[in-house]
């Protein structure tokens, strides 16, 4: 049920005009702002707004709207919203809604769609959007008629946020937004014949997993994003400390279960810790929860973790047995299950298999950037770390895609869920300052830290004027090393060093601040990024620090994509194999 | 693994626009070929039902179900590969065929139980339905006299039992209550 909105006149029964009925059902539905681009097939809608308790934030261009929608969802649980007009502004929006149904993010796009008369005409700024947009959302719809705005729309929410959550269009067009018709509102449970959004774990299935969990000797568990949207982390921290086994978490699972947690190893895959890859590979049993085995997270699938059963813990059927065979597939709500395998499993200290685990950490620390010499130099992962200690790990982080979000995932250590936010799926560089913005609207009261690389911040960086006009304020940290890094590592690993069209040259981002009127501080020295981060914090509005950091640096440990998980190339550090170590490389060279 | 043969999957889905553009986009998008896919109305009134024929082995095959039942549209899946049922095409075949030649073609239509429904003096065309394999048959026989133009359906299937589609109450995919 929809609890009645104080703000709101009661319309109901009254003959309200489509653009009208579109804001009803948006503010019944609890949307308190809206991302967005106006145009001519959506200006009804626009025109309508003015009259309902939503507010708008005007971005400089509709992927920055869906990208912004999509944080706004990812930092409250709550679906976001976005809106858009026909043709480039709809397929502008595209981009965004690719990225937030990768990640399974709760997301309803209106676009405005031409008259229907003249749909299927190529008019002036036509797209078959539902057409686009089908391999991308998780449901879409066509309007065409006043009376489906409101059915439709409630239709859509329930479907972006029921189950395993996803974006949803939906396409209204020009003429049901002018029309008008008789206003209802109907509370009743949404009831669709072919939608199965919840899935009750099997008994039989759960009493296989627990005999498995009992014979197990290596187990591990792996912590996935469905642990955050399950908000399974006290099930899960429950079971691991009955159990003592321990958790691996992926990209999208980190601030899941606390990184601080005796049993947390931290993330596994291309670019996790070698002995979490390590205990994965020698595991006689994983417990994945809410993850979906991506090929980040395996490596070569036909050498992965061949020594364990897998017990599969996911919402969405179609995930079982997609990459990795399941041994007990059990489908069902993350902290449902563990809830229900918590009484039934037993008691383990298990001290040989943590001690196994600890050891295989050996040398990890001294190869680790984070233990080593800065000898004067600025290197990201230590930006990353100091910016980790200077905030007290508190801050709400927001990653672009690349070297830094890896780094970010290596040093920034997340305790509580929905404190970091990035594109892990799709990896769409240009998502993290609209998608700062957006989860800023969603928690204001947050510290909210855009982590991004050169690249990547040049692709939506106009969003800063959006930050200016909305004076809402993120902290940036622009990781500048002149190279798209995680290409140029790459072409450094793979494609003989050959650098092509990764140097990049950039603008001065002291200046676009300030030219926003906004606070721009640049960083050359280890020794500089405390008082940036502080005078960061510290100031009103948007500030973007230009951290100017090493150019060649390489995100180490890394599995070459394809590759068997347990091979991994680790940063050099013994003194006889200086030559791909930055780190000696640059002490040489003072 | 277990091997890759021709699964026929019978498909409940809600009469809405694009319905078929959304099951057709998943399998591309999936990269599950599609042999042949038909579809139709049912007795229901607002159900259709889609007869979708692909090659897929047993883990593959649950997936297309899996991920057939994350449709909002997709009321029912049934994958009948292997229960009893009766799977008919229909092709029409338009062969080249003169005067002498007409006993010998019509003899053959005999064979294979299907029907010459239009004939000129030099082309006659022939009307069958059954499996595909049988339908294959026919065309081999006649191939020898030219044919001009061949057209037919995808598989339609059917269990013979009764099954108990009860589209207010479906299933759950296959792949909730097994390990493939």
């Amino acid at each position: 049920m929809t609890p009645p909105n104080p703000k709101l006149k009661n319309r109901l029964g009254e003959s309200l005009s489509g653009s009208h009925i579109i804001w009803e059902a948006l503010v019944r539905e609890g949307v308190e702002v809206c991302f967005g681009y106006p145009g001519g097939a959506i200006m009804p809608a626009y025109d309508a707004m003015i009259e309902y308790p939503i507010h708008h934030v005007l971005t400089r261009h509709e992927q920055g709207a869906s990208h912004m929608a999509d944080g706004y969802a990812r930092a409250s649980g709550q679906v976001g919203v976005c809106i858009a007009t026909s043709g480039p502004g709809a397929t502008n929006l595209v981009t965004g809604i690719a990225t937030a149904m990768l990640d399974s993010i709760p997301m309803v796009c209106i676009t405005g769609q031409v008259p229907s008369p003249l749909i299927g005409s190529d008019a002036f700024q036509e797209t078959d959007i539902t057409g686009c947009t089908i391999p991308v959302t998780k449901h879409n719809y066509l309007v065409t008629k006043p009376e489906q705005i409101a059915p439709t729309i409630r239709e859509a929410f329930y479907i972006a946020r029921s189950g395993r959550p996803g974006p949803v269009v939906v396409d209204i067009t020009k003429d049901a937004q002018q029309q008008s018709c008789v206003f209802e509102w109907n509370d009743d449970e949404i009831v669709l014949p072919g939608y199965r959004p919840d899935y009750a774990p099997l008994a039989e299935q759960l009493e296989d997993a627990v005999d498995l969990i009992k014979h197990a000797k290596r187990p591990i568990i792996f912590s996935g994003h469905g642990i955050i949207k399950a908000q399974a982390t006290e099930a899960l921290t429950k079971f691991v400390e009955k159990t003592n086994i321990p958790v691996a978490c992926t990209l999208l699972g980190l601030g899941g279960f606390p990184a601080s947690h005796p049993r947390n190893l931290g993330m596994m895959g291309m670019h996790g810790e070698t002995w979490v890859n390590k205990a994965i590979q020698d595991a006689d049993l994983i417990i994945a929860v809410g993850m979906r085995f991506d090929d980040r997270v395996t490596g070569n699938l036909k050498t992965y973790a061949q020594n364990a059963k897998k017990i599969h813990i996911e919402l969405d059927p179609a995930e079982i047995n997609k990459n990795v065979h399941a041994d007990v597939p059990i489908v069902g709500d993350a902290r449902e299950v563990l809830e229900e395998l918590l009484p039934q499993v037993d008691k383990c200290d298990r001290p040989e298999w943590l001690a196994y685990i600890d050891e295989s950490k050996g040398d990890s620390a001294v190869r680790d950037i984070k233990n080593l010499p800065d000898l004067g130099k600025l290197y990201a992962a230590h930006v990353i770390h100091d910016l980790y200690r200077f905030t007290d790990g508190k801050a709400l982080v927001v990653t672009d895609v690349g070297q830094h979000q890896m780094w970010e995932a290596q040093y920034y250590k997340h305790d509580y869920p929905r404190k970091l936010i990035t594109s892990g799926g799709l990896g769409t560089m240009g998502f993290a300052l609209p998608a700062g913005i957006g989860a800023k609207f969603a928690e204001p009261g947050e510290s909210v830290w855009v982590i991004c690389g050169d690249g990547g911040f040049q692709m939506t960086q106009a969003e800063l004027s959006t930050c200016a006009q909305e004076g809402i304020k993120v902290n940036v940290a622009i990781i500048n090393n002149g190279f798209l890094g995680m290409v140029r590592q790459w072409q450094e690993f793979f494609f003989g060093g050959r650098y092509v069209a990764t140097p990049l040259l950039s603008p001065d981002f002291v200046k676009i601040a300030e030219a926003h009127a906004l606070t721009g501080i640049r960083v050359e020295k280890r020794s500089e990024v405390e008082a940036a981060v502080r005078k960061a914090e510290a100031t009103k509005g948007t500030v973007v620090i230009d951290f100017r950091v090493e150019q060649e640096d390489a995100v180490y440990p890394m599995v070459p994509a394809g590759a068997t998980l347990g091979d991994m190339i680790e940063r050099p550090h013994k003194p006889g194999n200086q030559e791909h170590n930055p780190i000696f490389e640059t002490g040489e060279d003072e | 693994m277990t091997e890759t043969v021709k699964r026929t999957f019978a498909v409940f889905v809600e009469d809405k626009p694009g319905v078929l553009n959304r099951v057709a986009s998943l399998f591309r998008r999936r990269s599950f070929n599609i042999d042949s896919l038909n579809v139709g109305a049912t007795h229901e009134a607002g159900v259709s039902r889609m007869t979708i024929v692909c090659e897929a082995n047993e883990d593959k095959a649950k997936r297309i179900e899996a991920n057939l039942y994350k449709m909002v549209n997709v009321l029912w899946v049934d994958d009948i590969t292997h229960k009893q049922s009766i799977n008919r095409v229909l092709a029409l075949i338009k062969v080249n065929c003169n005067r002498e030649q007409r006993d010998e073609i019509l003899k053959i239509c005999d064979v294979f139980r299907a029907r010459a429904i239009d004939m000129s003096p030099d082309r006659v065309t022939i009307e069958i339905t059954g499996p595909q394999d049988k339908v294959e048959g026919l065309v081999s026989v006649l191939r020898p006299f030219g044919i001009l133009e061949l057209v037919q359906t995808g598989t339609v299937a059917m269990t013979r039992g009764v099954e108990q589609h009860d589209l207010a109450h479906p299933t759950v995919p296959a792949s909730r209550t097994s390990a493939a």
